[in-house]
């Protein structure tokens, strides 16, 4: 064995590839959070279709975009081998385990609050990913006055399967900009208004906040970036930043949906 | 005496490695608040014994918390409720009277039971053989302060040279991982000047042999370092693995 593949194999080596991707994830969660901040806009989704085009067809994001692909499969394949590992490790369990008296509940569970985003992942790509790749998604036409970019006109155009997925152009006769681009603002909205499936985000982003809780923080003394000075700063980012405010802000989104269609 | 408790035992009792082993009750009666959680073991053994029963097998040694030798999972945490002690450090009266107490041996792949509550350790043991050492030339007696040393570092490395390897780290962890004690002996000497030649082979070596033993991973939960008899703190941990990364990625030492 090579010594690259050796130190992978080891169970520090594991342990670093489920930091590294799991830290990668995270600084993912920032650009998807800013990012989905359009689909607060009340620009009947101008803002959001063009963003959504723009991660889909701009190539360093595709490039991003696989990597990260990768990385949950990389992260959730690793734990699996690493708790396959850590059962063996303990074959006859205690009779009697007080876990709550010298560990947080959220470092004892990252298995199950990961396998409920895991098929959160699944569920949420396969809505909105799945359906903006292949599924036959109406268009929406946009008109924005070139005097004033907040009077915008919109109009659907149906499925065309020659018709470019989003085309920008200015028409100065008419002074308005048209832009016309798959409306995946529609099926977010749709999905949006119904009530168990905002449960659903709102429950997954619960989850997240625990496995960040202790997800953050557990990746930097993983990879032994430990300080005096500077843990109070990670255990703040991770609990706060990571564990509080981005799945807050996150469930905010289907919340919004919701009550602006109650 | 008055104030003398009377509890309930469920002890684990098992004859040998490859035997499966059950929970057996016994009574302990009249037991002072004053004896240690050893010698409460050491008077029911003799009414065992009296009674031509087999005593219930545990280990100890030192009885003052420095051999490392007890261990004991008692209701769920290994040592027993009280924190920064080793069992033969728990005493009677962290108890009630009336109380049912769950005594069972720790839970490792790597440690093997070799009867009732006594466990097969030796598994360290080999860790430590690995790399745990510093080599030293003989000759002449080096003069004592002839290498100065911060004293922050110098504290640090006493507190991690204070494990007394029983395991309890091992034990508590839901993974049965013995990271805390192989970075506590990892650090101790990767701190010193006399431990620098041998530091990224040193860690190499033993991380080696800690998988080879069958340990389960580190997960962060921080338990070995809430259950740690001498308080062995998780930095120790995080200092072996940048030990580790550096020895794996950047150095030329190879085991």
């Amino acid at each position: 064995m090579s010594n690259f593949a050796q130190t992978f194999s080891s169970s520090l080596g594991k342990k670093l590839i489920m930091s590294l991707t799991g830290l990668f994830l995270c600084t993912f969660l920032i650009v998807h959070l800013v990012g989905n901040f359009q689909l607060f806009k009340d620009d009947n989704g101008q803002a959001f279709n063009s963003y959504a085009y723009l991660m889909t067809h701009f190539t360093p994001i595709k490039v991003v975009s696989y990597l990260l692909y990768t990385s949950i499969i990389v992260h959730a394949l690793y734990a699996l081998i690493l708790t396959m590992g850590n059962r063996k490790a303990r074959p006859v369990g205690y009779a009697v385990q007080a876990g709550n008296a010298n560990s947080p509940w959220t470092s004892r569970n990252m298995g199950i609050l990961g396998t409920i985003l895991l098929i959160f992942i699944v569920i949420h790509m396969g809505d909105f990913w799945w359906k903006y790749h292949n599924a036959e998604l109406p268009y929406a036409k946009y008109e924005i006055s070139l005097d004033n970019p907040q009077d915008i006109k919109v109009s659907e155009l149906p499925w065309d399967a020659k018709r470019l997925i989003h085309s920008d152009y200015v028409d100065t006769q008419a002074g308005k900009e048209i832009v016309v681009s798959k409306d995946l603002y529609k099926v977010v909205a749709k999905a949006f208004t119904t009530p168990w499936y905002v449960a659903l985000y709102v429950l997954s982003m619960v989850a997240l906040s625990f496995h960040l809780i202790h997800g953050f923080r557990s990746a930097f003394q993983t990879i032994g970036w430990d300080h005096k000075k500077y843990v109070p700063l990670i255990r703040f980012l991770g609990v706060w930043i990571f564990g509080v405010l981005i799945p807050l802000l996150f469930a905010a989104m289907p919340i919004f949906f919701l009550l602006k269609n109650y | 005496m008055s104030g003398n408790m009377n509890l309930t035992l469920k002890v684990w009792r098992q004859k040998n490695e490859s035997s499966k082993g059950q929970f057996v009750t016994y009574k302990a009666g009249d037991v002072s608040p004053d004896m240690s959680f050893l010698e409460m073991l050491d008077v029911v053994n003799e009414g065992l014994v009296k009674k031509g029963d087999e005593p219930i097998h545990f280990d100890h040694d030192c009885r003052e918390g420095i051999c490392g030798s007890c261990s004991l999972h008692i209701n769920g945490r290994p040592h027993g409720p009280k924190h920064g002690v080793a069992t033969c450090q728990l005493h009677m009266r962290s108890f009630e009277d009336g109380q049912t107490v769950v005594i069972e041996p720790w839970r490792a792949s790597a440690f093997p039971i070799i009867k009732d509550l006594a466990t097969n350790r030796s598994a360290f043991e080999r860790i430590q053989r690995a790399g745990g050492y510093v080599s030293v030339n003989t000759g002449g007696v080096p003069d004592a302060n002839e290498i100065a040393i911060p004293k922050v570092i110098a504290d640090e490395a006493f507190s991690s040279a204070t494990c007394i390897g029983c395991g309890a780290c091992v034990a508590a962890c839901k993974n049965a991982s013995a990271m805390l004690f192989v970075s506590a002996k990892v650090s101790q000497l990767a701190l010193l000047p006399q431990g620098q030649p041998e530091r990224y082979r040193r860690v190499q070596a033993m991380v080696a042999q800690m998988d080879e033993e069958g340990f389960g991973s580190c997960t962060n939960t921080g338990a070995c370092e809430a259950e740690c008899p001498v308080g062995i703190s998780l930095t120790n941990i995080a200092r072996m693995n940048r030990d580790y990364f550096t020895a794996k990625l950047f150095k030329e030492d190879e085991v």
